[in-house]
C-alpha cells in the first residue's frame, strides 16, 4: 500500500511542477529519456541480468516498436490509434524476440551476444531499405501523444509488472538458468522455454520504449538504433547491477542527468561511458546495487529507527 | 566472365584485410576465450599511425608499416595488461563488457583527439599507382602489394606459431592454461605476446586499408571488425588457418553480393551468414564440437 | 515390476566407450548401489539416465503408475518432471541464491499459476507461494536446514551443501532418486547419520533410490542390491554379500580393500 502512495506522490509532484512551468520543456525531454531508458534497462536486465542471456540487440527490438507505432499513429492520429500503435509495436517486438530467442537454444555467452548484435544490425539494414519506413531519410512528423501521464503509466507499469514477474516462480526459473543451466534443467526447469519467455517479455517492453520514443520525438531514422544504442542500455544495466531492477532505474536516472549536462560534448560523453564500463567491470563488477533491490520498507525502517532514536535520546535527556 | 574474374580479384583484396584482422580475433579468443571487441579499433589506430607517418613524417610504405605494427602491438599489450588481466578469472560476461568499453574508449578517445572528420591518405604516385590490364580485368599495384604483404605476414605468423618457442607456448596455453602453467610456461607473457602478434597484424591491415581506400575515420574499424570476427567464427574461432579461410570467404561473398546488385544488403548478408553458422555449426568450418563436463 | 529398466545402453566419447552395453533393472522401492573404480562410467550412466547425454544405442524406460515412459531423447527437465531426480557429484547448487530459493526453484513444476498471475500477483499467487514456502520449510527440516533458509547456498558447509542437494532433488517430488556420491568428503559420523536419513527418506517419501558411492561401508550396509561397473561395462550384480565375494569385482578393485566393510 505504501508503495502505491509513494508512486502517486511522485506522479503528482512532477505533474504540478509541469503545470506550473517549473520544469522546462528541455527538462521534460530529459524526463522522457529517463522513462524510456528505465523501460529499456529493466527489460534488458530481465534477459541479461536475471536470465543470464547476454544480448547486444536491444536496440533492434526498440526500433521495431518505434517504427510500428509511428506507422500506425501516422495513419490513425488519435488516442485509440496511439494505444493500438503501442500495442502492435510491443507485439511485433515480442514476435521478433521469439525469433531471436530461438537460436539461444544452442548458443551461450559471447556467441549469443554476437548473434543478437547481428540480428539487430540486420533489422536496421532492413529498415534502411524499406519504403514504408522511408529508408535512411526516416519518418518525420510522427504525431506526439506522449506526455508525463502516459510516460508515467508506461514506465511504472513496466517496472511493476517486471518486478512482480521476477518475484514469481516463473521469475525464479529464469534466475536458475543464470545460476546454473544444467542444474536448472535437472531440477525440472524447461530452460529453453524460459529463455524464450525472457526474450519475448524483454523485447515487448523494448518495443513499448521504442513506441514512446517515436511518439514523443516526432522523428525516426534507422541509425538511431545502431549498436551504440544497445551499448547505451547495457551500460545502464551493468552500472545499476545485473539482477537489480531498482539499480537499473537508479542508473538510468543518473546517466540521463550526466548526459544532459554533456549534451554539447558527445565525444566526452562516450569516452566517459566507456570509462564507466571498464572501471565498473574491474573494480565493482556487480554494479551499484549488485543483485539487491532498494525497497521502500528499507527507507521507512531507517526513518523509523531515527525517530525512535531521537525519541529515546529525548527521554534520556529528561 | 571478366566481371566475375574482376570480382574475384577484388574479393581477394578485401578478403586479405578481413583475414589479417580475423587472425587477431582468433588468436586472442583461442588463448583467453575473449571476443576482443577492441581489436577492430587497434586496426583503426594502425590506419591513423600510418597516416601520420606518411603525411607528416613523409615516410615510405615499409617504415610506416613497421611503425604502425609496432605501435599497435604495444597498444594491444597495454590494453590486455590494464583492462583484461585483472579480470582473467572473472565471469566471461564481465570481460566482454570491458572489451566493449575499451573499444568505445579507443573510438571516442581518438575522435576527441583527431576529430570525427574523414582524413585522406596521401595520393600514391609512381610505381605504386600503376595498373595492369589483364583482358577486361584491372589489377592495381596497390592490390598486388596489399595481397603480397598479407601473404607474407601470414606465412611469418605460421612460422612463429609452429616453429618458435613462443609459438609453442601459445599453443600450449590455448589448449590448457593451468597445465601449461604447471609445465613452467609463463602464461602472462604468452598472453601478452599473443596480443602483440594479433595487434601488429591489425595495425598492418589498418595502414593497407588506408592506402587502398584512401579515407580513414575513427569509426572505420567497427564494421570491418565485425565482419572479420564473423570470418573468424566461420573458420572456427581459435583456429589460425580457419581465420584465413574465413577472411577470404567473407571478402568474396561481400564483393559478389555488391557486384551483382545487392550492395544495400551486403552487410545484412554477412550477418545472415553469421547467424546461419551459429545455428548450424557454432564451432565453425574447422572447429570440433566440445561439450561441457557435468 | 521394474521402475527403471536400462537395456543395452552404450555411450562413446570420441571412439572411447564410457558406458558400453549396460543393462540393469531397478524394482520399485529398492535401494540399489552402483559402484566401480574411478572412471568406470558411473556418472556417465547417471547423465544418460537423466537426459544430459543421449545414448548412442539402447533404451531406457521409466515405469510410473504402470505406465512405461521411454526416456531416450527426452530433455532433462522433462525426465525430472516424470519423476526421476538426481544430485550431482560435483555439487551444483545455485550458489548465489538462498537455501530457500534453491528448494523453491526445484518446486517450480508444482506451481499452479500462469504468467498472467505472476505479472499481476493475483490472489492465486499469494496462495500458491505460501503453500510452496510451507512445503519447502518442511523439506529443509529433514537436515535441520530450515534455520539457514535465508543464507546463501555458497556459505553452507560442504556437508550442508550435500544435504541441500538431496533436499533440492526431493523438492522435485521424484519417484526415483539418483544420488551421486552423497557421502563424498564426509567423516564416518556424518556418513552414518546420512545413511540413517537416506533410509528414512525412502520410507517417508515412498522412494526408489539408486546411489553411486565410494564409501563401501555405506554401500554394503544400506543397499539391497549392487551393480558393479568397470571400464564402462557391467561386471557384476547381486546382494552385497554376492558382490563382495565376486572374483571380477575383487580384480577390478585390486589394491582397494573391499572386504573392509
Amino acid at each position: 500500500m505504501r508503495k502505491f502512495i509513494a508512486i502517486g506522490l511522485v506522479y503528482a509532484i512532477v505533474q504540478i511542477l509541469i503545470m506550473t512551468n517549473l520544469i522546462s520543456g528541455y527538462f521534460q525531454a530529459t524526463l522522457v529519456t529517463i522513462g524510456i531508458n528505465i523501460i529499456l534497462a529493466v527489460s534488458l536486465n530481465l534477459i541479461t541480468g536475471f536470465t543470464g542471456q547476454f544480448s547486444l540487440g536491444h536496440a533492434g527490438f526498440m526500433s521495431v516498436g518505434a517504427y510500428v507505432c509511428a506507422i500506425v499513429t501516422m495513419r490513425m492520429p488519435t488516442i485509440p490509434g496511439f494505444i493500438l500503435g503501442v500495442a502492435l509495436g510491443a507485439v511485433a517486438a515480442a514476435i521478433l524476440g521469439f525469433l531471436v530467442g530461438l537460436p539461444t537454444l544452442r548458443l551461450r555467452g559471447d556467441y549469443l551476444a554476437i548473434a543478437t548484435l547481428g540480428m539487430s544490425e540486420i533489422i536496421r539494414i532492413i529498415f534502411l531499405n524499406l519504403e514504408v519506413t522511408n529508408g535512411a531519410a526516416g519518418l518525420i512528423g510522427i504525431p506526439q501523444f506522449i506526455n508525463w501521464t502516459w510516460l508515467f503509466i508506461f514506465t511504472v507499469g513496466t517496472v511493476l509488472l517486471l518486478s512482480n514477474f521476477v518475484k514469481s516462480a516463473h521469475g525464479r526459473a529464469c534466475i536458475s538458468i543464470r545460476e546454473d543451466e544444467i542444474a536448472a534443467e535437472a531440477m525440472g526447469i524447461d530452460t529453453i522455454r524460459y529463455k524464450v519467455i525472457a526474450f519475448i517479455i524483454g523485447a515487448a517492453c523494448a518495443g513499448i520504449a521504442g513506441a514512446i520514443y517515436a511518439s514523443y520525438f516526432h522523428y525516426l531514422e534507422p541509425n538511431l538504433f545502431g549498436f551504440l544504442k544497445s551499448v547505451d542500455v547495457l551500460v545502464i544495466v551493468v552500472l545499476g547491477g545485473l539482477g537489480s531492477l531498482s539499480g537499473s532505474m537508479l542508473a538510468a536516472i543518473l546517466l540521463a542527468l550526466i548526459s544532459t549536462y554533456l549534451q554539447s560534448f558527445p565525444e566526452i560523453r562516450m569516452v566517459l561511458y566507456s570509462l564507466i564500463l571498464i572501471i565498473i567491470m574491474i573494480f565493482r563488477p556487480q554494479g551499484l546495487m549488485g543483485s539487491r533491490e532498494i525497497s521502500l520498507s528499507v527507507f521507512s525502517k531507517l526513518g523509523r529507527n531515527k525517530l525512535w532514536d531521537r525519541f529515546k535520546s529525548q527521554k534520556g535527556g529528561q | 566472365m571478366d566481371k566475375l574474374l574482376q570480382q574475384i580479384v577484388n574479393g581477394i583484396t578485401l578478403g586479405s584485410i578481413y583475414a589479417l584482422i580475423a587472425l587477431g580475433y582468433t588468436m586472442v579468443y583461442g588463448i583467453i576465450k575473449l571476443i576482443n571487441f577492441a581489436h577492430c579499433d587497434i586496426y583503426m589506430i594502425g590506419a591513423y599511425v600510418g597516416y601520420f607517418c606518411m603525411t607528416y613524417f613523409k615516410l615510405g610504405l615499409v617504415p610506416s608499416l613497421l611503425i604502425a605494427m609496432l605501435v599497435c602491438s604495444l597498444l594491444g599489450v597495454l590494453i590486455e595488461r590494464i583492462a583484461y588481466r585483472p579480470l582473467r578469472n572473472a565471469a566471461r560476461i564481465s570481460v566482454l563488457i570491458t572489451a566493449i568499453g575499451v573499444s568505445l574508449f579507443l573510438e571516442y578517445g581518438t575522435m576527441f583527439f583527431v576529430k570525427a572528420n574523414v582524413r585522406t591518405y596521401p595520393e600514391v604516385t609512381g610505381m605504386m599507382a600503376q595498373r595492369f590490364n589483364v583482358g577486361e580485368m584491372v589489377i592495381s599495384m596497390q592490390q598486388i602489394i596489399l595481397v603480397g604483404i598479407t601473404i607474407l605476414l601470414m606465412a611469418l605468423l605460421q612460422f612463429i606459431v609452429k616453429r618458435t618457442r613462443l609459438g609453442k607456448a601459445m599453443r600450449a596455453v590455448s589448449m590448457d592454461r593451468d597445465a601449461a602453467q604447471l609445465m613452467g610456461i609463463d602464461v602472462n607473457s604468452t598472453v601478452s605476446f599473443t596480443f602483440a602478434l594479433g595487434s601488429a597484424l591489425a595495425g598492418a591491415a589498418g595502414i593497407l586499408v588506408g592506402l587502398y581506400y584512401n579515407t580513414i575515420n575513427p569509426l572505420m574499424g567497427v564494421v570491418p571488425g565485425l565482419k572479420a570476427f564473423i570470418a573468424a567464427v566461420f573458420g572456427g574461432i581459435g583456429i589460425i588457418p580457419g581465420a584465413m579461410i574465413g577472411g577470404y570467404f567473407i571478402g568474396a561473398v561481400e564483393v559478389m553480393v555488391s557486384g551483382y546488385g545487392g550492395s544495400m544488403f551486403r552487410d545484412a548478408v554477412v550477418f545472415g551468414i553469421l547467424i546461419l553458422i551459429l545455428i548450424i555449426k557454432p564451432s565453425g568450418l574447422l572447429g570440433k564440437n566440445t561439450r561441457e563436463k557435468v | 515390476m521394474p521402475i527403471l529398466s536400462v537395456e543395452r545402453v552404450t555411450k562413446a566419447f570420441g571412439g572411447l566407450a564410457a558406458v558400453s552395453n549396460v543393462s540393469l533393472d531397478i524394482i520399485e522401492g529398492e535401494l540399489v548401489g552402483l559402484i566401480g573404480p574411478n572412471g568406470a562410467g558411473k556418472t556417465t550412466l547417471f547423465n544418460l539416465l537423466t537426459g544430459i547425454y543421449v545414448p548412442d544405442s539402447g533404451t531406457i524406460n521409466l515405469s510410473i503408475d504402470k505406465q512405461v515412459i521411454p526416456l531416450n531423447g527426452i530433455r532433462p527437465h522433462s525426465i525430472c518432471q516424470k519423476g526421476l531426480a538426481r544430485t550431482f557429484q560435483n555439487i551444483r547448487l545455485f550458489k548465489d541464491l538462498t537455501v530457500l530459493e534453491n528448494v523453491l526453484i526445484a518446486m517450480n513444476q508444482n506451481i499452479n499459476y500462469g504468467l498472467l498471475t505472476s505479472f499481476l500477483h493475483l490472489p492465486a499467487y499469494k496462495r500458491e507461494e505460501e503453500k510452496l514456502l510451507h512445503e519447502s520449510i518442511e523439506l529443509l527440516r529433514i537436515f535441520d536446514l530450515d534455520k539457514k533458509k535465508d543464507e546463501l547456498a555458497r556459505n553452507l558447509s560442504y556437508g550442508e551443501q550435500r544435504h541441500l542437494e538431496i533436499i533440492r532433488a526431493l523438492a522435485t517430488n521424484p519417484k526415483l532418486l539418483l544420488l551421486d556420491e552423497p557421502a563424498a568428503g564426509m567423516n564416518p559420523a556424518e556418513t552414518a547419520n546420512l545413511m540413517d536419513i537416506i533410509g528414512w527418506i525412502r520410507e517417508k517419501f515412498d522412494l526408489t533410490i539408486l546411489l553411486i558411492e565410494h564409501d563401501m561401508t555405506l554401500v554394503m550396509n544400506i543397499c539391497e542390491r549392487i551393480y558393479v561397473l568397470d571400464h564402462g561395462m557391467l561386471i557384476a550384480s547381486g546382494t552385497p554379500d554376492e558382490v563382495r565375494t565376486n572374483k571380477r569385482v575383487i580384480e577390478a578393485y585390486l589394491g582397494e580393500d573391499i572386504n573392509n566393510a
